[in-house]
């Protein structure tokens, strides 16, 4: 297993991508850290960037990843490794090279000018959504033999949760809006890893309050050890899901 | 030493292979023929463990395969493509295949001598042509001194002198009592390297028996001409031939 994550891994780091990415996520780091020298400020524009840019780019590149190493995995099937470790060999060749990205990307700017907490935690908030939609990305792609039909899948998944999921909280909201529904929005937020992220961002922002009476009962809430535990908790039931569920059929896969 | 009992496998609703029955004993090379879409690729992935069979059971050395992984390290394969991850290099490859199985010490390495690929070590495998990449897939499949050798369509886009060097590989190995089976169109290369044919034909087994019965059964004395006429008889549908 440690060996064919090695490999796998030696593979993808050196690939063109990885190093696009990096500079990439450097760049916009280092314009943020140019326009403000106000922390909060370079931490909320980041996170904006982030919370939109690492679930696409997480989805689209572990599809294709998969894909193109299809013919691979079929040759280490061959060989006498179970299939779980070929499976988690790749999948965490993946999640590593997208969370380096971020590390590096991110990371050396905030070495150079300066850190917060808040932009420790956009970086743990990256890592966290990167094994999420790797996951997706993942499932889509064992469930389906076509890599256009997976990609659609994964980018799907992405539009939902990034875009039309808020906009049906707001709706929710909004209809609503007679009743107290503080309970029933922190239950909606915990069904999206992409407003968990974001909220765990926000609290640490301390801007909270900008957000109205919610705001002020999230804080209250994530604040507390309980919420910061059932955060962190349901977040790791949206890594572990969609990862487990890749990987009992990919088991039961043809090749 | 492979025993393939009642196997059947579904895609959907087209039936691949039905209720399938094949036994492959040590020391015979098998020539596995048949038209596209007939269900060798099928069979080879579902004795590999690639593909999970519906029904049936595969037995290598007396040991089911269903669960299992270990018995794979008794295979060599060869695939048709072999595609490699793009960033690796050629050496890092082979060290790679080496980590798979530790126990392994004792490495034939005739053909990585004869292809000469210790020179490339060091080219990362996106820089490699066509016939370079399969010429790392058959050192791969021998390297291990496996006793089960599975070569699909071996000596596709090598050059003249490569393919001469890895026939005379099998010849080699045939010899020395190993079970191969190679798939194959080029039936000059069939009739060169193995002494059993099998035609598979609509995912049953149309013909199973050695090369001499099949010229004698057909009266050709010529291996084309033969199975041109096996060919023949599938498609008038005439019932298997199992001796």
């Amino acid at each position: 297993m440690r060996k064919l994550l090695k490999y796998a891994l030696y593979d993808i780091l050196k690939s063109r991508f990885a190093l696009i990415y990096t500079v990439f996520l450097a760049l916009v780091a280092i314009s943020t850290y140019q326009v403000t020298e106000d922390m909060s400020k370079v931490s909320l524009s980041l996170m904006n960037i982030l919370i939109m840019i690492v679930p696409l780019i997480s989805a689209v590149f572990a599809t294709t990843h998969f894909y193109n190493n299809l013919e691979f995995i079929e040759l280490m099937l061959a060989q006498p490794v179970r299939r779980s470790q070929v499976f988690f060999s790749q999948l965490l060749a993946v999640v590593c090279m997208l969370s380096l990205s971020i590390i590096l990307g991110f990371g050396l700017p905030m070495v150079l000018w300066g850190a917060d907490s808040s932009l420790i935690m956009l970086l743990v908030v990256g890592i966290i959504l990167s094994a999420v939609f790797t996951g997706f990305a993942f499932l889509a792609s064992v469930l389906t033999r076509d890599k256009a039909k997976a990609i659609g899948i994964s980018l799907a998944l992405w539009i939902f949760f990034s875009l039309v999921y808020d906009g049906l909280v707001l709706y929710i909201i909004y209809t609503f809006a007679d009743y107290p529904l503080e309970k029933a929005t922190l239950a909606m937020v915990m069904l999206n890893p992409v407003d968990l992220g974001r909220i765990l961002m926000l609290l640490q922002l301390d801007i909270s309050a900008l957000m109205g009476y919610t705001g002020a009962f999230f804080k209250q809430f994530f604040s507390g050890n309980l919420g910061t535990i059932l955060a962190i908790g349901t977040l790791a039931i949206w890594i572990l899901v969609p990862n487990y569920a890749a990987m009992s059929v990919f088991k039961k896969r043809d090749f | 030493m492979i025993s393939v009992n009642s196997l059947s496998k579904s895609f959907g609703k087209q039936e691949v292979l039905k209720n399938f029955d094949l036994v492959f004993s040590a020391g015979n090379s098998y020539a596995i023929m048949g038209p596209n879409g007939s269900g060798k690729t099928t069979l080879i992935k579902s004795i590999l463990g690639m593909v999970l069979p519906d029904k049936g059971d595969i037995q290598i050395k007396s040991q089911s395969i269903q669960g299992n992984d270990t018995y794979r390290k008794h295979i060599g394969y060869m695939p048709q493509i072999g595609r490699y991850p793009q960033n690796i290099k050629v050496g890092q490859l082979f060290s790679m295949m080496k980590d798979m199985r530790p126990q392994v010490k004792d490495y034939d390495l005739d053909l990585v001598e004869a292809f000469e690929l210790e020179k490339i070590n060091q080219k990362a495998m996106s820089t490699l042509s066509g016939g370079t990449v399969q010429k790392v897939s058959a050192a791969l499949a021998f390297l291990f001194h496996p006793e089960i050798l599975i070569l699909d369509e071996p000596t596709a886009g090598l050059d003249p002198i490569a393919t001469e060097i890895l026939k005379s590989k099998i010849a080699k190995e045939r010899a020395a009592k190993k079970l191969i089976l190679i798939t194959s169109h080029i039936l000059s290369d069939l009739e060169e390297l193995t002494n059993h044919a099998v035609y598979i034909f609509e995912g049953k087994v149309f013909f199973d028996d050695s090369i001499d019965s099949l010229k004698d059964l057909t009266s050709e004395d010529k291996f084309s001409p033969a199975i041109a006429k096996l060919m023949q008889w599938t498609l008038n549908k005439r019932q298997p031939i199992l001796v």
